[in-house]
């Protein structure tokens, strides 16, 4: 159902990197798990409407007023390493996207 | 004092006459949480404020039902200045600087947060054994889980510990543990409670809930943390009842449909002979009882399992060691920090919703898997809401065995997603749904699950009070506590 | 072989609210680092977005300004990617349903009017912004990050860099008339990514696309659309293909150079947002916007033209930018004369502006001031040539024009009871001048014009002295 280079893929894209001595526990599982998944293809689903999400609200606006809720200090108090109140990141590798 | 023997009406009677102080309520409660916590292991993190806080409520003078009453909060509600980590690695550390909207009306009608309790990690589990706190265990037979997501909530409940805990339902988190502690427990209506500070696991399914020994506790703390909240975008407009003050146990003209579905062929024959005591029980009290059918029930479990995943898988991108939490160590680059903060802050349970969810958002798997699934969900939510036109009530089994032994279905995911089947519907469909006492299989406590038309919690606990005054099952005490306190 | 090129562009424009789109911070642009953010803004654990109802009325509003159809019933959708300043790993946007599609701009290149599909725009949130360090670490501030965007996608109909440019003008003076956005490219609140491909004249499909980064102005837009015409035709020519890529322009040497070549399309797992409700947009609101839509630039400048008198260039001039226009508006509707206002603000005010490199609201001058201004010399209390010290004294300063004028004693003397003394007393002294005149010297009038000045330190009306002065001379 699912191949382990699929797995391995998925891992990427959810930034996961799975222990060599791991990977094959996780491809089984996932394997029998998406087996199970896979049994939806037997409803018919023609012209229905997905289900995304809940609730009974509809079109729910916030008015455009500017109100600070944190202080600065209280943002900053969590993030592990800070420098001039900036975050502090090892190096990005891939820069192409900053403005 | 023996808080098992206590309700919310009768500790508030007890302070209002100065019998007790709230901090001496307080202190009692951290002292018998202290006393039981290297057994139970209930709580992630006790909080030593709450006496403090609770003098001050004192001081005050007790004004509303729940005044000076302490309350436990699962580890997943964010409290200001309390430590909040969801029970995983990746926020050990985590100290929030804001309040969950349910932490926030529960304190501002002067409830006492004791703790944080115990649970799966990101409240993915049913057995409180993905916790990176290590497992709880089950106060009527250590050896046993005490269910999950909300395994410490429903421990601490039947433990005595506190009079009322607050879990969180996506898949059956509060109702599964309840039925395996021998307690009641309600997830209402989507909408019906803020998400704001829940931390999120399945947005389109999660809702906070109460646990409790008895009935009219839940009621009350619903009824004061329910309603709209400017944060939540989902959240209902509508009006929430004084849910204690209209409780009515009469159950004549009740109309309740058992779905064939639900008596499941792995299902614990104990717990059906409970389950059919209770049918009987309302039969008896003039409620009708009729067979329906649910013929997609088959599909639940895939249809929750791959949209819970889906959203879990982006609701969890967050944690990346960049702004709060875990950050590993040794890193050479950002992508470094980003794939070894969340390898080592993840739990395996967490790594693996996070891969299917990935998978099932993924360009080749999109329609097969998350968009099929959203379709198959509107089929069911149909089913169920052609029966709820017909019927006041849907009931049946909690859950299809009591709680079953530590270790037994760690390594076996796909047994443990199965177990499910029974409280996935009402997360599915957004309906209100508790589960109480009916009885015990094994030794073991076995929950009643009562389904209900969305925002109709009122009817559900009407029903619930209604068996629990039958059974009287708050009256018996956890096996392998006996002999305590 | 002669080629076909086919341009489309992708622009992101900042919307002008007071808060950002999914979190009700403050929006301030160049403000301190992470001053502007809060729990929803750094992605804390259990926080959830709600929507900012101006910032969406804004999105409306630049779509029907773009001629779009609005899209009656969203939701918003969640794009998935890693990266330090997208702190929720997710983009709140509007994927499936974008909030407005198939509009046009109207473009003239070389005298021919052509229209430029616009195929949709859609809300969404900036990022935050990363900085880099040569030490081996980078810096992200959150400020940014939330702030109200809408996506305005073209349909591929551009065929040269010119066509790209004149539709980014248009779609820049459009968008800034409609008041939801200052479009600075320099600011950021614009930002402008462009695909390009060239395919053989005739050709029915078309060539490769290679997308152009960092364009910080439209003329390097221009330019870079340029060079990657010739680029490609090059490779063409000599047999070759294009790469799937992304290139950076280089402004120093206004060539291509190649960032990264794309790895099939990136998966970003788009899907609703299931912490946001569905949204209906009422037709009823919909025409509220439309019904409060400012003038476009193109109706004010033919209001200028035919109501106010306004030569054609100079209204053109003055609906180039919505400030200048806004501030011509306002002067005028402080009684000024238009066509005086228009005159001031495109000779004085450019040249001010000009000088000091700054833009009009960078200055201390006012509509109010400017117009007084314009009054004082219309109703003769100043002279033009007084006019422009007051002038240089409230655009640097802001001072009131009338109050310093009186203050500093610069109000000019048409009080012929009052010039006529002084000139007569000048005239009896100055004999010499008046014999001069009288022997055809006209130089002798302005030398005496000159004392007159100076007697009354240069306040005395000239066209009253010269009146006075004249009919003396004549008559001694």
């Amino acid at each position: 159902m699912i191949s382990k280079d699929e797995i391995l893929h998925v891992a990427t894209l959810a930034n996961l990197k799975l222990q060599d001595n791991e990977v094959d526990s996780f491809v089984s599982q996932l394997d029998k798990i998406v087996g199970m998944e896979s049994k939806l293809s037997s409803v018919d689903t023609t012209g229905i409407e997905p289900t995304y999400n809940m609730g009974d609200t509809n079109s729910v606006f916030r008015e455009d007023k500017g109100v600070r809720t944190q202080t600065r200090e209280q943002m900053l108090e969590n993030v592990p390493e800070t420098d001039n109140n900036l975050i502090k990141v090892p190096t990005i590798v891939d820069k192409e996207d900053d403005e | 004092m023996d808080i098992k023997k206590e309700t919310i009406a009768s500790l508030h009677e007890k302070l209002a006459n100065k019998e007790v102080t709230a901090e001496e309520l307080a202190d009692q409660a951290i002292t018998k949480i202290n006393a039981n916590e290297k057994k139970l292991n209930t709580f992630i993190t006790v909080n030593d404020k709450a006496p403090e806080a609770a003098k001050k409520i004192d001081d005050e003078g007790i004004k509303g039902p729940l005044s000076g009453i302490p309350i436990a909060f699962k580890d997943n509600i964010v409290t200001n200045g309390i430590k909040t980590t969801a029970a995983s690695k990746i926020l050990y550390n985590f100290m929030p600087v804001y309040s969950a909207t349910v932490l926030e009306k529960l304190e501002a009608a002067g409830a006492i947060d004791i703790g944080k309790t115990n649970l799966d990690e990101f409240a993915m589990g049913s057995s409180t054994e993905t916790s990176f706190f290590g497992t709880t265990v089950n106060p009527w037979d250590f050896s046993r889980v005490p269910g999950g997501s909300s395994g410490g909530s429903a421990a601490a409940v039947a433990a005595g510990e506190v009079v009322a805990a607050l879990g969180t339902d996506t898949g059956g988190s509060i109702r599964q543990p309840a039925a395996f502690n021998g307690v009641f427990g309600i997830k209402p209506t989507y909408g019906r409670v803020s998400r704001w500070g829940i931390i999120a696991f399945s947005s389109s399914m999660d809702q906070v809930g109460v646990l409790s020994k008895r009935v009219e506790d839940s009621a009350a703390v619903l009824s004061v943390m329910a309603g709209h909240d400017e944060h939540d975008s989902t959240s209902s407009e509508k009006e929430v009842p004084d849910y204690r003050a209209n409780l009515n146990k009469d159950m004549h003209g009740v109309k309740i449909a058992v779905p064939k579905e639900f008596w499941h062929e792995g299902t614990h024959p104990e717990v059906l002979k409970s389950v059919n005591e209770a049918l009987d029980a309302y039969k008896k009290m003039g409620a009708t009882v009729e067979e329906v059918s649910l013929p997609t029930l088959k599909h639940a479990v895939e249809v929750y399992y791959v949209l819970a995943s889906s959203e879990a898988s982006s609701n969890l991108q967050r944690y990346d060691g960049v702004r709060y939490g875990f950050r590993a160590d040794d890193v050479k680059n950002i992508k470094d920090l980003f794939v070894k903060s969340r390898s080592e802050g993840f739990g395996d349970e967490v790594k693996r919703r996070i891969m299917l969810g990935t998978f099932a958002l993924s360009a080749g798997a999109y329609d097969a898997y998350f968009k099929k699934a959203a379709q198959v969900r509107t089929i069911f939510i149909n089913e169920l809401t052609k029966v709820l036109n017909d019927y006041d009530l849907i009931m049946g089994p909690s859950t299809t065995t009591p709680a079953f032994k530590i270790g037994e279905k760690v390594d076996d995911p796909l047994a443990m997603y199965m177990n499910d089947i029974l409280t996935i519907p009402a997360n599915l469909a957004g309906l209100p749904a508790a589960s109480v006492p009916a009885g015990l299989a094994d030794g073991m406590p076995v929950g009643l699950q009562i389904i209900g038309k969305p925002f109709a919690e009122q009817e559900v606990f009407n029903a619930a009070y209604a068996l629990q005054e039958e059974n009287k099952f708050y009256e018996k005490v956890p096996t392998a506590l006996k002999g305590e306190d | 072989m002669n080629f076909e090129t086919t341009i489309g562009l992708e622009v992101h424009v900042e919307l002008k609210t007071n808060s950002k789109m999914y979190s009700p911070t403050p929006v301030a642009y160049g403000a301190e680092s992470n001053i502007n953010t809060n729990v929803i803004d750094f992605g804390f654990p259990g926080t959830l977005p709600t929507v900012n109802k101006n910032g969406y009325r804004l999105g409306v509003m630049v779509a029907l300004a773009l001629n779009a159809e609005i899209e009656k019933h969203t939701h918003f959708d969640r794009k998935n990617y890693f990266y330090p300043d997208n702190p929720k790993a997710y983009q709140i946007t509007q994927q499936d349903k974008p909030l407005g599609h198939d509009g046009y701009i109207e473009i003239e290149v070389d005298g021919k009017k052509k229209k430029i599909g616009v195929e949709e725009l859609h809300v969404e949130e900036d990022a935050g912004k990363n900085t880099h360090g040569n030490n081996g670490y980078s810096y992200v501030d959150l400020n940014r990050q939330g702030t109200p965007l809408i996506e305005i996608v073209s349909k591929p109909d551009m065929h040269s860099p010119e066509e790209a440019y004149q539709y980014l003008e248009n779609l820049r003076k459009i968008v800034q008339f409609t008041g939801a956005s200052d479009v600075k490219m320099e600011e950021g609140s614009m930002r402008v990514d462009t695909n390009i491909s060239i395919s053989p004249v005739g050709s029915d499909t078309y060539g490769t696309k290679v997308e152009l980064k960092n364009l910080n102005s439209f003329n390097h837009v221009k330019l870079g659309l340029a060079y990657e015409e010739k680029r490609q035709a090059a490779i063409l020519k000599q047999g070759g293909t294009i790469g799937q890529e992304t290139r950076r322009f280089d402004e120093k040497t206004g060539e291509t150079f190649l960032m990264r070549v794309k790895s099939g399309a990136d998966d970003y797992r788009y899907f609703p947002e299931p912490d946001l409700p569905d949204y209906d947009i009422s037709p009823e609101w919909i025409a509220e916007i439309k019904a409060n839509l400012p003038e476009t630039a193109s109706v004010r400048r033919a209001h200028y033209i035919n109501e106010l008198g306004i030569p054609e260039y100079d209204a053109g001039v003055l609906t180039d930018t919505k400030e200048m226009s806004d501030f011509f508006d306002e002067a005028v509707e402080y009684d000024a004369n238009p066509k005086l206002v228009s005159n001031w603000l495109m000779g004085e005010v450019n040249a001010y502006l000009n000088d000091k490199r700054i833009g009009l609201l960078e200055t201390k001058l006012t509509p109010e001031h400017l117009a007084k201004m314009i009054n004082l010399i219309s109703n003769g209390t100043i002279s033009s040539k007084i006019a422009k010290k007051v002038f240089q004294e409230t655009i640097s300063n802001g001072t009131e024009p009338e109050e310093w004028v009186k203050s500093k004693g610069l109000v000019q003397e048409s009080d012929p009871a009052v010039l006529e003394p002084i000139i007569l007393d000048i005239l009896d002294n100055n004999q010499q001048s008046i014999d001069d005149f009288k022997n055809g010297k006209d130089r002798a009038v302005g030398f005496l014009v000159g004392q007159i000045m100076k007697q009354t330190h240069g306040q005395a009306n000239p066209k009253v002295v010269n009146k006075i002065l004249m009919t003396e001379l004549k008559s001694r």
